[in-house]
């Protein structure tokens, strides 16, 4: 671990002035990733600022009924919220259904859908990465792929984004606060993310010293009935190998309405636009649970491995969402 | 040897003597003893499986402040032995697998010494390496032996010609995987160099501090008078720290770099992936031929497994399969592969835990082929005395076991067919498997009794690993010496104290044990029962008995449970009866067993250590990608035992219980999955992607 | 370099410490202060938890320098008997005769442990598990939104992040859901000060 200069600045705004000044800065936020990472030598900042302690640590509600979500909410702060637990339940089990009670304690709302993959290779700096050092290739292909991805993945990179509560934001149409040098603004948290195309070292669209304040979810009814669904190799404790975000909302047997999101299986969390298509409208049987599947994984592309690969995943992923939207739908029939 | 024919102490259900130290975390480890002024050193792994180092670049790492010493093949001391390749640090330029310690930094603090790593500049002229193990390989050698001292192939009779004209033939190829012990201690080490008199003092997580004195010794060339190595207290090691690795002699090769200084030396979780040993993966051909009714008639186990090319470990995975089951034709062999890999070890019942996995599945195959019930068959091939060596058993209580494990499970009426049992969104299965493991007892070890004050005091070397050795022999002293349990104290983990054997191969109690109850016939022979202050004397381990072939057995049940959907898999219930001989301390017996099941069911779910063969290192080296069991994983698990009594063993009638709960739970996880889905799994671990396939699309309800 | 003070169990330490160092490391190798444990240092086995502001925490992923000031528990400080300044962490609970905090006395009795490793990081996860289930907080395995019981579920999926390589879990499940009954925590919301 390199040495490295620390601050605790007194505000958002000279934290992000402190980290846009400094090409080499960080922010630190609940430390679960970037830690590790330091340790690892797969982040080695001159600076870091930690920021943990003055982002806004509360949860509001705005006029029109938006919940704004301060991105220094504790991950259990966020799914022991009431609101949350009533309101948008998909959030809080996917908060839940994440690393572990300790580390929940510390993750933050706005660090969380920035910590980066755990892609064993991304994580070993004597292995080549393109996400990690651009242009060195990636080990994945043809590596160990079990928790790679089968969507949207590209020659460059197959990794996965880990986060759970990130699948369940993108389910729920929620918007990210960002305080950047330039300012405050506003992007769609769904737009948050990038596939790796040919420049997987860019996870997100945020730009050095861009710095996420808060969460906005605006009022959601459907989402009072939905579901996260995780799947792992671990009964707790562990990343998902497939996992679905789900909100449904069903009339005489016809689901009139649906958001579904899926984890584990790209490099971003997959909102899955093109299932919702589906089941617009559609009855709400397993043939269109099937549809909704096949629509979206369509282009799903397995990739092997030496452990068999993950081609696995797709079967996985479609049954694990006829599984989540039956559930759901059994719900609302009660 | 005099049999305790009626115990008093011993059976009595006490708590650890170290449980209030343990709980608050006051029970010092090796890393925490106390020292003036420790230096910190860290491991420089080479990051090629094959080749040479043509140079070492220190000088980024020798710069920086903190910085006490760069150790290097170029300038690390010549060692006095360095027949044990895996412990000649540093001797010279040659990598022979990833992860191989190509230099090492001694600085202040931890984190400088690791800094400093990182910037030491290693060239390569890298070789082309082999690291991945098949069964195909037209490489493969027979050992001259098996581990510790087996035979590597055995034939009796001629198991074609039976084959031939059996009833039923199961002939399948069986898989377990690599696994690395992983206790949560890592390897550590303080090592104080006293310049003034050539002493050294190690305090080393060891699973034997005269063992490890012995190898270090040697390696460095030292009278072992001048060698002391002291352990109270080890963080788990599941075999991993029952002989030395490269950590032990880096760290004494640091403190004699920086003189008078100690230093702390603990390997970070990742390199124990590639430092500290591990189990090989195995490949078993098993075959078993039997008659309609069930009788076996002939048995072959064809072995195939991996070693390192500096250090040989042949895991003697064909071994239980010798004497397990009645059966007048057997074979049994292994061939192992020479790779550029890291040194394989001991890991938790070394042979008996993969070799009881293929053969114990086999059994439920040829269960289901024949449609007899699979205790029933193994009931059936009962032998009257060893299969292997045609002695009579000591004491072999398999059918009790499983009988008393059938009864207690709830086994009778059990519908065999696959896939029919439903609970919810649940596919329900249950499976059994049988347990064994030898009653092992070293030849050397010697324990003191002295009387101190109104207290009566045992001193050996022994060890404790969570295993209760402070507690249990506390318990065996006090009905050598017919006192109560409270007037003695046991002092281990010490060469200061008589030299005692490795706590491997479920030895401890039944080694150490022996020792102080000779030497408490010797105490109360010379003094009788009003013993003056400070009267000692000392016993060891009497000869063996060698007329008896002696073994733990056991029968394991699993309740599997497999989602419709999902194909995840949940073992609710795991039970256990096990004939171990006399308990000493039900308590901490029974941790062991159920440790040992649990080890077992993680082991069938998750375990895997997932190698590359493109770079030679297992890429899933962290806790968070190696999956080891958590609490939530884990539901109901119980361990029994039958009342046996035994005195052919040794003086106590114990026969070792850390390993035997850990073989055969592979087996019955994996029978079960079958019977609630239908999925045969024969490789592990038996995760969800192996079961899909057999699982309805969609699932009917 | 940053000067700190951390208050670790009761009593303020003024050290000065390398902006790299871990709170887990500033504990172990600088206050020598042994009681959490290192077993992966990433977060991924929960041998170093501690409480930090009342909550439990890995400490091996916390830089030490955002402890200034903060209050810090571990499992040799979690008995008000252990602590010079006799404040009672962790909700309160009283330490019995043998100045053991009851999740520690419970550990003992059920055998919750073997090698004794990852237990301290146990006890300290368990006492801040008990708090945050007294204060409503679901988990994974929670249905809806009415409280739980504190059933084995329950207990096991909230203790997970506590690795336990000698396999104590069938032990541990029951030890802390005895020291929850003892301290009257077995339900949400029951007897647990701030």
């Amino acid at each position: 671990m390199k040495p490295f200069e620390y601050r605790s600045p007194a505000d958002a705004a000279a934290a992000v002035r402190s980290v846009a000044g400094n090409p080499a800065a960080v922010f630190l936020g609940g430390g679960t990733n970037l830690v590790d990472h330091l340790k690892l030598g797969v982040a080695a900042p001159d600076l870091v600022v930690h920021v943990a302690d003055l982002l806004p640590a509360g949860i509001e509600e705005l006029d029109g009924g938006t919940l704004r979500i301060g991105a220094g909410v504790r991950n259990s702060d966020l799914a022991a919220d009431r609101r949350v637990r009533e309101r948008f339940p998909v959030l809080s089990q996917a908060l839940l259904s994440g690393a572990s009670g300790q580390l929940r304690n510390m993750a933050t709302t706005g660090g969380n859908p920035l910590q980066r993959t755990r892609c064993v290779y991304f994580q070993d700096v004597t292995t080549p990465c393109n996400k990690r050092q651009p242009g060195s290739g990636c080990s994945a292909v043809g590596g160990w792929t079990r928790h790679h991805a089968v969507l949207g993945a590209s020659e460059h990179c197959l990794a996965v984004h880990p986060s759970d509560m990130a699948v369940a934001m993108a389910a729920l149409d929620a918007r990210v606060r960002v305080l950047g040098p330039d300012g405050e603004r506003t992007i769609p948290f769904t737009g948050l993310h990038r596939l790796p195309a040919g420049t997987p070292e860019r996870d997100t669209v945020l730009e050095h010293g861009d710095l996420i304040t808060a969460i906005d979810l605006p009022p959601l009814p459907l989402a009072r009935r939905s579901a996260y669904r995780k799947v792992r190799d671990r009964a707790s404790y562990a990343f998902a190998l497939v996992s679905v975000a789900a909100a449904v909302e069903v009339r005489d047997g016809v689901i009139t309405d649906a958001r579904v999101a899926f984890g584990g299986v790209a490099h971003v969390p997959w909102r899955a636009h093109r299932a919702e298509r589906v089941l617009r409208g559609a009855p709400a049987t397993e043939e269109t649970y099937r549809a909704a599947a096949d629509a979206e994984l369509a282009d799903a592309r397995p990739a092997d491995g030496p452990d068999g690969g993950n081609a696995f995943k797709i079967p996985l992923l479609r049954r694990t969402l006829a599984a989540t939207l039956r559930g759901l739908v059994r719900e609302d029939a009660r | 040897m005099t049999f305790i024919d009626r115990p008093v102490a011993i059976g009595l259900d006490l708590p650890r003597r170290d449980g209030a130290a343990k709980v608050r975390g006051t029970a010092v480890y090796a890393y925490e003893t106390p020292v003036e002024n420790p230096a910190y050193a860290h491991p420089v792994q080479a990051t090629v499986a094959r080749g040479r180092v043509t140079a070492l670049d220190t000088a980024a790492a020798e710069v920086l402040d903190g910085v006490l010493a760069v150790l290097t093949p170029a300038t690390a001391e010549r060692l006095a032995s360095t027949e044990d390749r895996e412990l000649a640090a540093l001797q010279d330029d040659g990598v022979a697998f990833r992860g191989q310690v190509v230099a090492l930094v001694v600085a202040d603090s931890s984190e400088t010494a690791r800094h400093a790593a990182a910037l030491v500049r290693v060239t390569y002229a890298q070789e082309p390496h082999d690291s991945e193990l098949r069964a195909d390989r037209d490489d493969l050698y027979a050992p001259e032996r098996v581990n510790p001292d087996f035979p590597t192939d055995t034939v009796e009779g001629d198991v074609a010609a039976a084959t031939a004209v059996a009833a039923v033939v199961v002939e399948q190829t069986y898989t377990t995987a690599t696994y690395h012990n992983n206790p949560l201690e890592p390897h550590a080490t303080t090592a104080h160099w006293e310049p003034a008199d050539g002493r050294l003092t190690l305090w080393d997580s060891t699973q034997g501090v005269h063992p490890a004195r012995t190898a270090v010794a040697s390696v460095f060339g030292l009278d072992e008078a001048k060698v002391r190595v002291v352990c109270p207290y080890v963080g788990g090691g599941f075999g991993s720290k029952g002989t030395p690795h490269v950590n032990v002699v880096l760290a004494a090769m640091a403190a004699r770099a920086v003189p008078g200084r100690p230093v702390r030396l603990a390997l970070t979780r990742q390199q124990m992936f590639s430092l500290a040993g591990y189990r090989t993966p195995t490949v078993q051909r098993c075959l078993l031929a039997a008659e309609r009714d069930g009788r076996l008639t002939a048995l072959a186990v064809d072995v195939v497994e991996q070693t390192s090319r500096i250090k040989e470990f042949a895991e003697q995975t064909g071994v239980p399969a010798r004497m397990m089951y009645a059966v007048a034709n057997r074979r049994t062999t292994h061939r192992l592969a020479a790779l550029d890999v890291p040194v394989p070890s001991w890991m938790r019942a070394p042979g008996e835990c993969p070799g009881m996995f293929g053969p114990e599945v086999a059994m439920d195959e040829l269960a289901e082929r024949l449609g007899l019930d699979p205790v029933e068959l193994r009931i059936r091939n009962e032998p009257v005395t060893d299969p292997q060596t045609g002695k009579p058993f000591s004491s072999r209580n398999l059918v009790g076991c499983l009988r008393e494990g059938a009864a207690r499970f709830g086994w009778s009426g059990r519908d065999p067919r696959p896939g029919v049992r439903r609970d919810g969104d649940w596919l329900v299965g249950t499976g059994v498997a049988a347990s064994t493991y030898p009653v092992h007892r070293m030849s050397k070890s010697t324990a003191v009794i002295r009387r101190e004050g109104d207290r009566y005091v045992a001193e050996i070397g022994a060890a404790d690993l969570g295993t209760g050795t402070w507690t249990t022999l506390a318990q065996i002293a006090a009905d050598a010496l017919g006192v109560p349990v409270e007037r003695v104290e046991v002092r281990i983990g010490d060469t200061d104290h008589p030299m005692a054997t490795v706590a491997g191969g479920s030895s401890g109690m039944s080694t150490w044990g022996s020792a102080v109850v000779e030497a408490a016939r010797a105490f109360r022979t010379r003094y009788g029962a009003e013993p003056p202050e400070r009267a000692e004397a000392s016993g060891s381990v009497p000869p063996a008995d060698d007329r008896w072939a002696m073994h733990a057995f056991g029968a394991q049940f699993a309740e599997a449970r497999v989602h419709l959907d999902t194909g995840e898999i949940r073992v609710p219930r795991l039970l256990g009866v096990f004939a171990v001989g006399r308990i000493v301390n039900p308590r901490t017996a029974r941790s062991q067993l159920v440790g040992g099941m649990t080890m077992g069911l993680s082991m069938a779910l998750h375990e895997h250590s997932v190698l590359d063969p493109r770079t030679g290192h297992v890429v899933n080296h962290d806790l968070a990608d190696y999956h080891i069991a958590a609490n939530a994983d884990v539901a109901e698990v119980e361990a029994h035992w039958l009342d046996e009594h035994d005195p052919h063993v040794n003086a106590m009638g114990t026969k070792g219980i850390g390993e035997i709960g850990i073989v055969g739970t592979a087996a019955a996880v994996s029978n079960a999955v079958w019977h609630a889905c239908g999925a045969r799994v024969r490789d592990l671990p038996v995760t969800l992607d192996k079961v899909l396939p057999a699982l309805e699309d969609p699932p009917g309800r | 370099m940053s000067e700190i003070t951390v208050h670790v169990d009761g009593t303020p330490r003024r050290l000065t410490v390398d902006t790299r160092t871990t709170l887990l490391d500033a504990l172990r190798e600088r206050l020598g202060v042994t009681s959490p444990k290192k077993g992966c240092d990433h977060g991924q086995c929960g041998a170093c938890t501690v409480l930090s502001g009342g909550r439990r925490v890995l400490s091996c992923l916390t830089l030490a320098v955002t402890q200034d000031g903060a209050r810090v528990v571990t499992a040799e400080g979690l008995a008000a008997h252990d602590r010079p300044d006799g404040e009672r962490p962790a909700g309160g609970q009283r330490s019995d005769d043998d100045g053991l905090h009851p999740v520690q006395r419970a550990f003992v009795d059920c055998d919750a442990f073997q090698c004794g490793y990852c237990t301290p990081g146990q006890v300290v996860s368990a006492v801040g598990m008990l708090d945050e289930f007294a204060r409503g907080w679901p988990s994974a395995v929670t249905e809806g939104t009415r409280p739980p019981r504190l059933d084995r579920a329950e207990v096991a999926e909230r203790m997970s992040g506590n690795l336990c390589r000698c396999a104590a879990y069938v032990n541990i499940v029951p030890a802390v859901q005895r020291a929850a009954a003892e301290s009257g925590t077995a339900a949400p919301g029951a007897g647990v000060a701030e």
